[in-house]
């Protein structure tokens, strides 16, 4: 925890307009030069339904969502469900305010529209104020914005109060406004910001704000970005112009957005009928010489087990996204989890082969995007780019820079009519798309309608032409060939070398991770540095073909590891012990899976808890840790 | 040479083509009416002057899935019921393609039937050839969809207490351009409906009455067989979406009173099909996708210039 951060809590109901209002607020804090990170919570609801948004900002690299918030701006909740005795959701209207305050910071700012609520409703709340040395405005930012223009408007009343109590500048917000509200409603939003700011300066003294906003500066342009635009800007920039899909939350936002930039780029998108059509689509696509992707969630992806066998089997590169929230089933479908490891790992049948790649940030999740397409397409197989609903919906500023890169539509080994006619052909003019004996398994393909390319793809076990065959010898040639193109890849992304390191070289113990918790398990290294304890991280992206060797020399380097990861089997320690074939004794878990993502601190304590003090106690938070074999 | 130039390619086929060397002797029971589609096919597609590497055959899986392994065209043999998603997609990404799908009643109607539904409703240009024998084979004598009421099998000791699935009126439901049902015993007709589909615009779906000497002994082999276009007795407007329906109607329930009917149910020759709508509201490029990634003179657009502006 810093002092020089702010971490705005917006919250209010789902429906409410509270993504928007937080987006465009952490995009104004971004353009005035500092760093930021959003954490949305939200639940699986159509209207109402308690719902917040944070925004942390600091003149530093911001790479979690922080511990707690120091700033809270409660709205309404204008779908609240009236409260009925006993009814299970108690008072919902109370909750933008009730629901937020145990996260609260001592010496935070509460902010609230007391014309939609009322402290008398919450329990010893003047008690809580005092002892927690919190300050609190009661504003009536719905009174102001019906005046002055709808009653919607109320958030843009928040944000000017917001700005006047942290002392910071109008100015990026307007101009935020103006850039993405329409005419009509821009005027009095103007107006009502403007309103609220004045009001709070002559109300109350902010010459020495309770909680300031930090300032900073950026040596180049920021973007504002989630995991989902930068998986579906990596797919544009490789050349992915074809995308078929099913809705499910989260990996919705990946669809829509391609989706909508598609058209544009002369690609086509598909919305079909279920997930095993969307899958097979993409697999069509492939087939037929397009850059093709398909997505979805848990139990949607269990849907696409079959056609990925078939692209497997027919060696059709496709990429599939998978982007995880709670389960088992439906699941807490708005809340992240990264406990599909093990079903996209071995869903579909017999000895299969596939690439699974687990980006840890919005950077690396632009870099794995397009590493997936190219590794799809160069060694036609199946790839997933696995993520969540963490990862895909925080917002994080990226340099521009990042992205400043060429674009690659190459197919891999996909050949010309003039390189086909070369190329070992039947008597009958069949081409042998599936040669025996090639460089690093891959044997290159023909698109239909090529002059000489004839072949069949099938699911069954097939000879060289592509014809089903059962004979013991090509069933062995086959399958052996197939499996070569995972050790060509693993020495292929050696060279690439995803992987994310922090803490010092020579340190004592290590955590390690995958995915989405890597950047909060970095800071969480960061401070048991800064407090004397000598660790290091390493992030892990590759999960199929795992980096054997990498991960080997980081838990050999350390007395011990602590594994950090959203499950609630250990998933991830189970595939690193599987993989490195021992050290159990060396290997603890430190796991969280009520829904929400682990906090710096969480990690921070848990470590000290399991590795220092060893009990593994971390009292008051809601992770589980389990002890190494032999502990 | 140009990247697809067995497209559209002006010369004479011939029908031996379509035989493969590997196994020019399909294994399909003797007396099988699966044949007969092979054989409408091969006088079929020379007729149309569509190559076997301008073609796409896609099938699912079942005795039908076999046709893939005696039409050497280009081929995907899918999985069980899905061979109508990989084949539209084919189409999009390549319209210059000629698509056939092709697969058992099981494989469309059962397993795959909600692809048929939705494959059908978009109005995909291609030709749909669902083998019906009423049972499935390959698994060796179980009820299947279109079985009739009361078929005994392993399965169904007791008689299938279930209605059979009626597939040209759930085809024009779903919304279909252009309905058929042909039988292997009728191979005049088989040809000519054949032809008429694959020169359809739009989604064309062939309901093919394919006996099964082996595990369907107690159905009719589908003779004698009445052509509705030729018999005096049938008149109706193809064209007419209720007279269709109704023809439809009469004709699924005399299949199991032992009249065979078949012919041209519906013919909608204005509705534009899925890749022309898609074009239409600029959701598909008027070139050929699949030509793209072989163009050299292409600029591939790059999200740098074109999105990221809108994110700081």
């Amino acid at each position: 925890m810093t002092d020089d951060e702010l971490i705005w809590r917006i919250s209010g109901g789902s429906g409410d307009g509270i993504a928007s209002t937080s987006q465009n607020f952490a995009k104004a804090l971004m353009r005035s030069g500092l760093n930021v990170f959003t954490h949305r919570h939200y639940p699986s609801r159509i209207r109402g339904g308690h719902t917040y948004t944070e925004v942390r900002a600091s003149a530093d690299p911001v790479r979690s969502r922080g511990d707690g918030y120091n700033f809270l701006l409660a709205l309404g909740d204008s779908f609240a469900r009236n409260p009925q005795e006993e009814a299970v959701y108690g008072n919902e209207e109370i909750k933008p305010l009730s629901e937020n305050l145990d996260e609260l910071r001592e010496g935070g700012v509460i902010v609230y529209d007391e014309g939609l609520l009322d402290t008398a409703e919450i329990p010893n709340f003047d008690e809580r104020v005092e002892e927690n040395d919190w300050h609190v405005y009661p504003l009536d930012l719905r009174g102001l914005a019906r005046d002055m223009g709808r009653e919607v408007m109320r958030n843009t009343a928040g944000v000017g109060a917001t700005c006047a109590l942290t002392g910071m500048d109008l100015e990026h917000v307007e101009d935020l406004m103006r850039d993405a509200m329409p005419e009509k409603i821009l005027d009095p939003n103007l107006e009502i910001l403007e309103t609220a700011y004045d009001q709070v300066r002559e109300e109350y003294d902010v010459d020495a704000p309770d909680v300031s906003v930090p300032t900073g500066e950026h040596e180049e342009t920021q973007l504002l970005m989630s995991g989902s635009d930068a998986i579906a800007y990596g797919a544009i920039d490789e050349g992915c112009r074809f995308i078929a899909g099913y809705p499910m939350t989260p990996w919705t936002e990946v669809f829509t957005i391609m989706t909508q930039n598609l058209p544009e780029l002369g690609g086509i998108s598909e919305q079909v009928e279920d997930e095993i059509a969307a899958a097979a689509l993409a697999v069509g696509a492939s087939h037929a010489g397009v850059k093709a992707m398909s997505g979805s969630s848990g139990g949607g992806f269990a849907l696409m087990s079959e056609p990925l066998g078939l692209a497997e089997m027919t060696e059709t590169p496709l990429v599939l996204v998978e982007a995880m929230r709670a389960g088992p089933s439906t699941g807490m479908p708005t809340k992240p989890e990264q406990s599909d490891l093990e079903h996209v790992l071995y869903t579909s049948q017999g000895d299969s082969q596939r690439v699974v790649l687990a980006p840890g940030t919005v950077e690396e999740a632009y870099e794995q995007s397009r590493l997936a397409f190219r590794l799809a397409y160069e060694y036609q197989i199946p790839t997933i780019l696995l993520y969540d609903q963490k990862l895909g919906g925080e917002l994080l500023n990226v340099p521009k820079s990042h992205f400043d890169r060429e674009p690659n539509p190459t197919l891999g080994k996909t050949l010309s009519e003039d390189a086909l006619a070369d190329e070992p052909h039947s008597a009958d003019g069949k081409f042998h798309r599936f040669q025996h004996d090639v460089d690093d398994g891959v044997s290159p393909r023909s698109i239909p309608g090529q002059k000489g390319g004839r072949f069949l793809a099938t699911g069954n076990e097939h000879d060289p032409t592509g014809h089903i065959a059962e004979s013991p010898d090509n069933r062995v040639a086959q399958i052996d060939r197939r499996g070569q193109k995972l050790d060509a890849i693993r020495a292929d992304l050696d060279t690439v070398d995803t992987g994310s390191y922090a803490g010092p070289e020579d340190a004592q113990y290590g955590i390690l991770t995958f995915g989405s918790q890597q950047g909060t398990v970095e800071e969480a290294v960061g401070r048991l540095n800064d407090a004397g304890i000598s660790v290091k991280s390493y992030g892990v992206s590759d999960m199929l073909p795992f980096p054997t060797e990498q991960v080997e020399a980081f838990v050999e380097s350390v007395d011990e590891v602590l594994v950090v990861e959203m499950t609630a089997s250990g998933q991830f320690r189970g595939l690193v012990q599987k993989n490195l074939g021992r050290y159990g004794e060396k290997l603890s878990s430190l796991l969280k899976y009520n829904g929400n993502p682990f906090e710096p601190a969480e990690i921070v304590d848990g470590f000290e808890a399991a590795i220092i003090e060893g009990d593994g106690d971390a009292s008051g938070h809601q992770t589980t840790f389990v002890p190494a074999a032999g502990d | 040479m140009s990247t697809f130039s067995a497209i559209g390619e002006e010369r004479e086929i011939d029908r031996d083509e379509y035989t493969p060397s590997v196994e020019p002797q399909p294994t399909w029971c003797p007396g099988c009416g699966d044949f007969s589609v092979l054989k409408a096919l091969k006088q079929a597609l020379p007729e149309v002057g569509r190559s076997p590497e301008e073609t796409l055959l896609c099938t699912g899986i079942g005795c039908s899935g076999k046709l893939n392994s005696y039409l050497d065209t280009y081929g995907f043999h899918t999985i069980h019921g899905r061979s109508l998603p990989v084949a539209r997609a084919a189409k999009l990404a390549n319209p210059d393609l000629e698509v056939i799908a092709a697969g058992g009643d099981g494989d469309g109607y059962g397993i795959g039937g909600n692809h048929f539904i939705h494959t059908a409703r978009e109005n995909h240009d291609m030709t749909y050839i669902v083998f019906n024998n009423e049972i499935f084979g390959l698994t060796k004598g179980q009820t299947s969809p279109t079985s009739p009421k009361g078929h005994k099998s392993k399965t169904q000791p007791h008689g299938s207490a279930k209605e059979p699935l009626k597939p040209l009126s759930l085809s024009l439901n779903a919304g279909a351009s252009y309905v058929a049902r042909t039988a292997a015993v009728n191979p005049n007709q088989a040809k000519e409906i054949i032809i008429e589909a694959i020169e359809h615009d739009g989604f064309a779906h062939v309901d093919f009455l394919t006996q099964c000497p082996t595990w369907n002994k107690d159905a009719r082999q589908y003779v004698p067989y009445i052509d509705v276009q030729e018999s005096e007795e049938y008149d109706f407007d193809p064209t007419d979406k209720v007279e269709a329906a109704e023809m439809m109607r009469e004709t699924e329930e005399a299949l199991h009173e032992g009249k065979v009917l078949t012919g041209r149910y519906y013919v909608d020759e204005d509705r534009p099909s899925y890749g022309q709508e898609k074009r239409a509201i600029g959701e598909m490029p008027e070139e050929p996708l699949a030509e793209r990634y072989w163009d050299d003179e292409y600029e591939w657009e790059r999200s740098h210039d074109q999105f990221l502006d809108k994110h700081a």
